[in-house]
């Protein structure tokens, strides 16, 4: 049990320190890589709790691919960095009085009240096979929902970033097998001596 | 597990399946038939969601399927009916539009035909997970919509400043989710109004934190007073057709979650969401009349407008009364016809690439008499002067507050649609009194044609007869029993 609780608390201040670092870095590049600890460490809170598919998942998909994809993103994109940090000074007071406001009121609320137990697995079947069962009786509905939602989101990104290349040479397959001798050769008779 | 897989039962969403087939359909051929296709699409768009409102009309009764987390009865049904409009008739006016502006149409339908849909799921939701969900695909395809003309520098701001901003607002309300989950342990508003109202969940700090996340992030979709910013920007700089749509479609949908969560499920909060709603009323009305003073672009003046308008419907949701709840569906009602025929006067000149700014509106009455005309009579509908349709909205919010014994908030909404009044009458006075500067070249199409036509007539006749107007939403109030 002390074990658990050591790793638990362990992996809950990774998580909180890291995601200090994605708000706090100067370099947005570091900034990702905190993202990626902070999602590590979460997938270490889910193996705590006894969900593995959860971890495994959030490393696949949120560290392999989500936090990549943001890291090629901030080192493509041209950002001033001096800017940036002048803006930061200018709203920084605002900003830090707004935040620690609201952090002693969750403070003083968290303080006094207890959450629910999170459930515990009681039924012996796997991680996978409970989830899926749940996706896809229980929650199938939603699971729709959130499929449409990513099709918005593939439709979008196509519709706002496709242009159409006026001068781009495409294979015509049709065109190609259409074609006939006459359209294609031309004969002609030159007179002798007149060629060029 | 079996018997939860016969609790499903498709026929009850009718609608939204037919939504979501034909936009996926849509999609296809725009994709087949390449740029020529665009007015098939535009075409059978309308067609799709006129069957989906007469599906609607002809259902009745309340239901519930896939374990509550889908509901429908009456109000939800009103509730769609209105949102459906609320994208029929842009639709109908803009393909004009399209043409004008060369932009390439087929997705464009598509999305928003999803926008829709996203829409008609919140109205119906059940339960906050696909709440949530729903609020996702209305927002996500509102943000692409906004920035749909690309090349144009203001669009791509005004849908990337929706993005960002609507992403934030989005995670309060799902941080407000979680607070909520993590002490009742439920998702689906029955279960947690069953906890509201145990003794555990009386006077419970950390339930009130969620509700008031929750409340600021719907306050951020209708763009209510503190959450406002982004309203303005954003109707300037979308496409004019999707600020028509922004500007009715989200708002529905978003004020009847409101409707339902604060009223059914909220029920034990009530002494701490009234006061912030009350404060959301006051600053909306107040923002709205004060900034809008200062405009200079007329889609700018529309989106201080409806800030001003969602303030008068949160009177009639602060009531949390039914008088308050059918003021709200007739002040709604009566917002869509006004705003679409605005619009609809404008898409007429923004074909020109005129009638952006106000100015341009200059002595439109000395060479078109009849435009001027019927553009007055939507300000002055929107500014609440009897006996247009305007003023039977406001009035039937006005004694909803005044029957609740909020004497001081309808005094408050009364002098704030006073100082409202000046900017509206001030577009009348560019339009009457001021001289004409060139000419103008202005062509109605005859879909634009079809819809300022029907919603003047609606505006006279709902504020001389409004008793149809009152009978039809009141079927829908009848689910809220208190």
């Amino acid at each position: 049990m002390m074990v658990a609780e050591f790793v638990f608390y362990l992996f809950a201040a990774l998580t909180v320190l890291s995601a200090l670092g994605v708000v706090g870095s100067r370099n947005p590049v570091h900034s990702v890589l905190s993202l990626v600890l902070a999602f590590f460490s979460t997938a270490g809170l889910f193996v705590l709790m006894g969900a593995e598919f959860l971890a495994a998942i959030l490393v696949m998909v949120y560290m392999g691919a989500v936090a990549i994809l943001f890291l090629f993103v901030v080192m493509m994109l041209d950002v001033d960095f001096a800017q940036l940090r002048r803006e930061r000074v200018r709203y920084l007071p605002l900003g830090l009085a707004v935040g620690v406001v609201m952090l002693v009121e969750l403070g003083l609320m968290l303080g006094h009240h207890h959450l629910v137990e999170p459930p515990v697995a009681a039924v012996a079947v796997d991680n996978t096979l409970a989830i899926g069962q749940a996706l896809f009786t229980r929650y199938i509905y939603p699971f729709e929902v959130a499929s449409l939602i990513l099709l918005v989101a593939l439709v979008g990104a196509v519709a706002l970033t496709h242009r159409e290349r006026k001068r781009l040479h495409r294979q015509e397959i049709s065109q190609q097998l259409a074609r006939t001798r006459e359209d294609a050769v031309e004969l002609r008779k030159v007179a002798s001596g007149e060629g060029a | 597990m079996a018997e939860e897989l016969l609790d499903i039962h498709l026929t009850l969403m009718m609608p939204e399946i037919l939504v979501a087939v034909m936009a996926m359909v849509l999609l296809l051929l725009s994709a087949w038939t390449h740029r020529g296709g665009t007015g098939v699409v535009h075409w059978l768009t309308i067609l799709t969601i006129g069957a989906v409102i007469l599906v609607l009309q002809a259902g009745e009764g309340a239901a519930a399927t896939f374990a509550g987390q889908f509901v429908i009865d009456d109000f939800a049904r009103y509730m769609k009916i209105l949102m459906c409009l609320g994208m029929i008739f842009p639709i109908i006016m803009s393909l004009d539009y399209f043409r004008g502006h060369a932009m390439d149409g087929g997705e464009y339908h598509v999305v928003a035909l999803f926008a829709l849909l996203g829409g008609m799921i919140m109205v119906s939701s059940g339960g906050f997970l696909i709440l949530y969900l729903g609020v996702e695909l209305m927002s996500l395809s509102f943000y692409v919509l906004a920035a749909w003309r690309r090349d144009d520098v203001q669009s791509g701001e005004a849908g990337l400043k929706y993005f960002i901003l609507g992403s934030v607002a989005s995670g309060l309300l799902l941080y407000g989710i979680s607070m909520i989950y993590g002490v009742t342990g439920a998702v689906s508003f029955r279960e947690v109004a069953a906890f509201m109202g145990s003794p555990a969940g009386h006077a419970n700090q950390l339930l009130s934190l969620g509700v008031v996340m929750i409340l600021a992030g719907m306050g951020f979709k209708v763009a209510a007073v503190p959450f406002h910013m982004w309203a303005p920007d954003v109707y300037q700089g979308a496409p004019t057709p999707v600020t028509v749509f922004m500007s009715v479609m989200p708002k529905v949908a978003s004020i009847a979650v409101l409707l339902r969560i604060l009223m059914e499920v909220f029920v034990v909060q009530h002494a701490q969401w009234v006061p912030i709603v009350q404060l959301f009323a006051v600053l909306s009305m107040g923002v709205g009349a004060f900034a809008g003073l200062v405009q200079t672009n007329i889609k700018r003046l529309l989106a201080y407008s409806s800030i001003s308008h969602v303030g008068y419907m949160f009177i009639g949701l602060v009531t949390n009364t039914q008088a308050g709840v059918q003021g709200v569906l007739v002040y709604l009602t009566i917002y869509l016809v006004m705003t679409m025929g605005a619009f609809g006067i404008i898409l007429s000149f923004d074909r020109q690439g005129l009638g952006e700014k106000i100015s341009d509106y200059q002595g439109l009455a000395h060479k078109q008499p009849l435009m001027a005309f019927v553009m007055a009579m939507f300000m002055f509908s929107m500014a609440g002067i009897p006996p247009l349709a305007g003023f039977i909205g406001k009035l039937n919010i006005f004694m909803a507050a005044v029957k609740a014994d909020m004497v001081p908030l309808a005094v408050a909404g009364v002098l704030f649609s006073a100082i409202g009044a000046y900017y509206y009458l001030r577009v009348v006075k560019v339009m009457y009194f001021d001289l004409p500067e060139g000419s103008f070249k202005v062509s109605v199409s005859g879909g634009g044609f079809l819809i300022v036509t029907l919603s003047l007539f609606l505006t006279f006749l709902w504020g001389i007869l409004p008793g149809d107007l009152l009978a039809w939403t009141g079927a829908g109030v009848m689910v809220f029993h208190h």
